[in-house]
């Protein structure tokens, strides 16, 4: 049995049913699921969770969900102490939760697992999402485990090789002849006249949901604690106002002591809508035209920025960009410390934590946690130069001659 | 008769002028106010579109080339 009762205005905190809807009717903004804590509080322990599967799943009294989950192996990735990175950076205790490992190599297994588990619950057959990378592969994947039609739209100026990873679990891969803003805006509309499960769009709250699970883990990897800081990136926004979520519902339903963490988010610097409006101390949004490496979190117009935004602010927390490459720097620096090999959204992340190190906004002595949500070799092409063999005879003199050794 | 949903972000020059009751005139689209943050310096509107699909298309295209920004409410829908 589910915990969750309603979906809910974030902003005029109007209510409706548990249905396929992500806009409140009056004021047009997010709805999100609320639940019931406190019939959740009573079933719920540290012991109990502890007790269920290895993944994300053993969070499931804290999900909207009803019927039996769409798992394809999702959840408890690895979160490892950095301690050759945090060394580089002046960081006592830096931690990296590494979500690259999960079956489709990104965070949005997760939140895709939920919401194809609510697809099914509502009875739908066919599940859609308008992507250019990791979000295409999840939903593939999973349409593929649930037995589900999927519909994948794709801007037309996504190279077909990037779409390997999807085409795999093949899915209906639609190539739009448009720009992205053509692609946004056919997609609002199949919604409106198919009865499809649209995973980002009449999906969204329950998709949203499935992020929270990273936050969960984290706490529970950490002993049962809050980290001091996170740092994590945005696109939508979503993730890291789910991380936040998390720990919240943790504190809430007294799983953890306290909740004192500062919340940072990484942008790209040609992608950084939420960082501008925080850096100009606005509370709008204002829409740019993403322009980076860093496809991934390549978003102009967040969805669920404001509330990032507010909780950057209100925790006591911050947002910063980092260029192109600054973003490299950090996905080799990652690699070459700690070998973790990620995707450019994750060389932004490190690229911000080495920033906020370096300005002092996070201390040396601060549990600090790292989100890499994806994984490198999607986006490999970016590093083409890395490749720089030294070249030798097939004998052992020429060996010992070139890389200065001897036996 | 179809609905979109739609923010309008203006910038400075352009705050002052009618342009949501023009577009009610020009194009036959009722507008439909929900959300709003105005200023002298700029400002933005979440509202609602309701007409032919041909005229909302022909509203918003008219809006855009003012040199106004035109998004989708619900933001993004494209990820990565």
């Amino acid at each position: 049995m589910s915990y969750a009762r309603t979906l809910r205005c974030r902003k005029c905190g109007q209510e409706y049913p548990l249905q396929p809807l992500n806009l409140c009717e009056s004021c047009l903004s997010p709805l999100e699921v609320s639940y019931d804590y406190k019939a959740m509080a009573k079933e719920l322990s540290r012991e109990k969770i502890a007790g269920g599967p290895t993944g994300m799943w053993r969070y499931r009294d804290m999900l909207p969900v009803e019927g039996e989950e769409v798992d394809i192996g999702t959840g408890f990735t690895p979160f490892v102490k950095a301690d050759n990175l945090g060394g580089e950076l002046g960081l006592d205790h830096l931690y990296i939760k590494n979500d690259c490992l999960n079956p489709t190599y990104s965070f949005k297994d997760r939140a895709v697992s939920v919401a194809v588990t609510k697809a099914l619950e509502f009875g739908f057959d066919t599940v859609a999402c308008a992507s250019t990378g990791n979000l295409a592969a999840s939903v593939a994947a999973h349409a593929a485990k649930a037995n589900m039609r999927a519909y994948v739209f794709v801007p037309s100026v996504v190279e077909p090789g990037n779409l390997v990873g999807t085409a795999v679990y093949n899915p209906v891969l639609v190539k739009v002849d448009g720009n992205y803003d053509a692609v946004n805006r056919l997609c609002a509309e199949v919604v409106r006249a198919h009865n499809w499960g649209f995973i980002n769009i009449n999906l969204r709250p329950y998709y949203a949901e499935g992020s929270k699970t990273i936050g969960l883990e984290v706490a529970e990897q950490l002993g049962w604690r809050a980290p001091d800081c996170v740092v994590a990136p945005a696109a939508s926004g979503l993730l890291f106002t789910r991380i936040w979520k998390g720990l919240d519902e943790l504190y809430m339903l007294g799983l953890i002591e306290s909740v004192n963490t500062h919340m940072y988010i990484a942008q790209a610097a040609g992608s950084s809508p939420i960082v501008n409006a925080f850096n100009a101390g606005s509370v709008h949004i204002h829409p740019v035209v993403p322009d980076t490496i860093a496809k991934s979190i390549a978003i102009g117009n967040p969805a669920n920025g404001y509330h990032a935004l507010m909780i950057a602010r209100q925790s006591g927390g911050g947002a910063c960009a980092v260029d192109d490459s600054e973003a490299i720097a950090g996905v080799q620096l990652l690699a070459q410390t700690e070998g973790i090999f990620t995707e450019p959204a994750g060389g932004v992340v490190i690229g911000t934590v080495k920033r906020l190190a370096a300005s002092g906004a996070i201390k040396r002595d601060e549990l600090v946690v790292a989100f890499i949500t994806g994984a490198g070799p999607r986006t490999q092409d970016i590093l083409a130069d890395v490749v720089q063999p030294v070249t030798v005879q097939p004998t052992l003199e020429s060996v010992e001659r070139v890389l200065g050794v001897i036996a | 008769m179809g609905k979109r949903q739609v923010m309008f972000t203006f910038p400075e020059s352009l705050t002052k002028e009618p342009t949501i009751y023009d577009i009610g005139h020009r194009f036959k689209v009722v507008t439909n106010i929900r959300r709003a943050d105005v200023t002298e310096s700029r400002g933005w509107v979440v509202l609602e579109l309701e007409g032919e699909e041909q005229d909302i298309e022909q509203g918003i295209a008219w809006v855009a080339s003012k040199g106004i920004r035109v998004d989708p409410v619900m933001g993004d829908v494209v990820e990565g």
